[in-house]
């Protein structure tokens, strides 16, 4: 295994849906049961029993809008808010309003969600305003009901090949060039319609143990969906809305704020107390968490000593059992016990990522990018705070809406010659006797972004930064050098994780006034609605480098009244008279 | 310029004893994300035991959870432990 074989083989099929976590899995299923004869190809760079962000499982849904518990115009205006008003809300609204029957098609593939004494789901109240998490007993089981559900539909499992490159043609979509992750062979792959949903850009910033893998994200959501359909010329939406999410220090893994929370537990500073009236992430609760821990009460603790026994091992059986079971190790390693310490906390590294802010490709309700037939869903695609069901949601729209799409259409052409310039590129460094290893290149790229674009957003450093993303990049497409496969696609991500650095300074860069709390931080300027009430579309420029332009917000469907605007601006607990 | 050596501690082990790759299992190396394990080979070409090859772990379990024999434990990297 391992070793550099030369060869490459062609295959056509109607959908190529590149990512077998979470969006990928559902949309294959939903287009084949639309229609059985489609020819639908399902394609990882690891294996799809296990890969994406819940390769272990999930602890719960964070957002779903349950009859009863809350509705989608509700849930619109929520998300609306959190994400500071840059909202295309019919796709948001779309979600909310199809989410519950994405619920209950899991629950039918044996995936238990948390119920009452009654029967009825047991939602809990986390967000600020409205009440929309579910939990997920068997959350451990979900990877495995996927595939089982997979198999049944008979999807044609492509595992252990990387897609590097979208190919077009006609002003369409044309296929993809993948290599594989154990010989290095090369597969053209033709379709008519093509899924992305490739997860987060999840290795972008280094978390602050230094350990490459050690991220936030799973680490193997390197970016290579964004930088892939910004070679392919798609639209990308708002991708300064960085995400940042809260976490346990140095084990990197969500502290689950949304599981302990509704049972009593909270974020506290060293004094114990409570400084945030909501654990909701959103870019205004990330700023009020930074200045805690910069400013003398810090550092952030989740904070569950004060609970009872049964309570504790509850949170414990949900935490260590599922989403990041080797938290209870961590734990163990350390000394730390709920019962009696407060776990220190800390803020992840930077990342790109729809499901928890709203840097992401463009799309609209329908998971449609800017490119006729290219689709993309989950992590990687810009409807907000999409979160798991979000993936499974917006990646059903996305196979259902692609099985109609290729009806009427052939294979769009493409030239053979940008599949002969791709293995070129993707060789260069097999092709070397000696020279930079990836590693050594993706650390001083990470490195430098953590240096340069970490907010608070400061310009003279972001430019700072693409002078020496440049360097890197030379560096990169010069003297790379790899032994051997596996090394090669280390190689890929590296390059994938370059763009994504490029694309974070550009576009951060673009946005001259400060929004989304501390994901766009941009200490020089305010915020500014006359202006920068919009979107921001990247795109590639002539010139090969980013290219900007506005996009402007669609009109409201669900209207936002002025007092509640600022609903999430006000997150820092005011303390009363009587609490002093 | 050459590559160095460096040595690295890595976080997943396996136990030699209860690993069944000699009869064809291979298990972990499938499900790993990273794709980080590997199995070792006897001087003949046969498979011996899986092991990590490469130090990329992410710390996620499927290898332990998923193994048969429950050879596999995975620890946190020395860094962040």
């Amino acid at each position: 295994m391992d070793e550099i074989l030369d060869g490459t083989t062609q295959i056509d099929c109607d959908i190529l849906i590149i990512g077998g976590g979470t969006a990928g899995p559902m949309a294959a299923i939903k287009a084949k049961r639309k229609n059985p004869n489609a020819n639908v190809v399902l394609l990882d760079k690891a294996n799809v029993k296990r890969s994406g962000a819940i390769s272990m499982g999930m602890d719960g849904l964070n957002n779903s809008v349950i009859p009863g518990y809350a509705t989608p115009e509700q849930y619109t205006k929520e998300i609306t808010i959190a994400n500071d008003g840059i909202v295309d809300q019919k796709a948001v609204y779309r979600y909310a309003e199809e989410c519950y029957s994405i619920i209950e098609e899991l629950d039918q593939f044996g995936i238990r969600f948390q119920k009452d004494q009654n029967g009825e789901y047991d939602v809990k109240k986390v967000h600020h305003i409205g009440t929309y998490v579910l939990p997920m007993p068997n959350g451990d089981t979900v990877k495995k009901a996927l595939y089982r559900q997979l198999r049944k539909a008979r999807i044609n499992i492509v595992n252990r090949y990387m897609a590097t490159r979208l190919l077009t043609g006609n002003g369409r979509i044309a296929g993809a060039v993948c290599v594989n992750t154990r010989t290095a062979e090369f597969l053209v792959v033709r379709a008519k319609a093509v899924i992305m949903s490739l997860g987060a850009a999840g290795r972008l910033g280094l978390p602050s143990s230094g350990y490459l893998y050690g991220t936030y994200e799973n680490a193997s959501n390197s970016g290579e969906g964004y930088s892939m359909a910004y070679h392919a010329g798609a639209g990308l939406a708002n991708l300064e809305c960085f995400q940042i999410n809260p976490l346990i220090k140095d084990y990197n893994g969500p502290a689950c704020a949304y599981v302990a929370g509704p049972m009593g537990g909270y974020t506290s500073n060293a004094q114990g107390e409570r400084f945030i009236e909501c654990d909701y992430w959103s870019g205004q609760m990330m700023q009020e968490f930074y200045d805690e821990l910069q400013g003398g009460k810090g550092p952030v603790y989740l904070k569950l000593n004060h609970l009872a026994e049964e309570t504790v091992a509850e949170i414990e059986r949900v935490l260590h059992i599922v989403e990041r079971p080797t938290r209870g190790h961590f734990h163990k390693g350390r000394g730390t016990d709920y019962r009696t310490d407060m776990i220190e906390m800390h803020i992840s590294e930077i990342g790109f990522c729809s499901g928890h802010s709203a840097s992401g490709v463009f799309v609209d309700e329908r998971a449609r990018t800017t490119i006729d037939g290219l689709y993309a869903a989950g992590d990687m695609a810009n409807v907000p705070h999409n979160y798991m069901l979000g993936a499974f949601t917006n990646g059903a729209f996305a196979g259902l809406d692609a099985v109609d799409f290729v009806k009427d259409v052939d294979f769009a052409d493409f030239d053979m010659g940008e599949v002969d310039a791709e293995r070129t590129r993707v060789l260069a460094p097999t092709k070397r006797d000696d020279g930079v290893p990836p590693n050594q290149i993706e650390y001083k790229t990470r490195r430098l972004v953590n240096d340069y674009l970490q907010p608070p957003k400061v310009t003279a450093k972001m430019e700072l930064a693409q002078r020496r993303f440049e360097e890197v990049r030379h560096d990169m497409e010069n003297e790379m050098y790899v032994r051997d496969s596996h090394e090669l696609m280390r190689s890929l991500e590296a390059s994938a994780i370059m763009d994504c650095a490029d694309m974070a300074a550009a576009a951060s860069l673009y946005r001259t006034e400060s929004r989304w709390g501390l994901y766009h931080n941009r200490v020089e300027y305010e915020r500014d609605d006359e202006k920068w009430f919009c979107h921001t579309i990247l795109t590639k420029g002539d010139d090969g480098k980013p290219a900007h332009s506005k996009k402007a917000v669609d009109e409201y469907i669900v209207e936002i009244d002025d007092e509640e605007k600022d609903a999430y601006n006000n997150q820092r607990v005011t303390k009363t008279v009587a609490a002093e | 310029m050459p590559l160095a050596q460096t040595s690295t501690i890595v976080p997943v082990v396996v136990d030699d004893a209860l690993c069944i790759a000699d009869k064809g299992c291979t298990v972990c190396v499938d499900v790993c994300p990273l794709d980080v394990l590997r199995i070792v080979e006897g001087p003949d070409g046969s498979p011996v035991t899986a092991h990590m090859k490469y130090d990329e772990c992410w710390y996620c379990m499927p290898c332990e959870a998923d193994c048969p024999t429950g050879a596999v434990t995975v620890n946190l990297p020395f860094l962040l432990k």
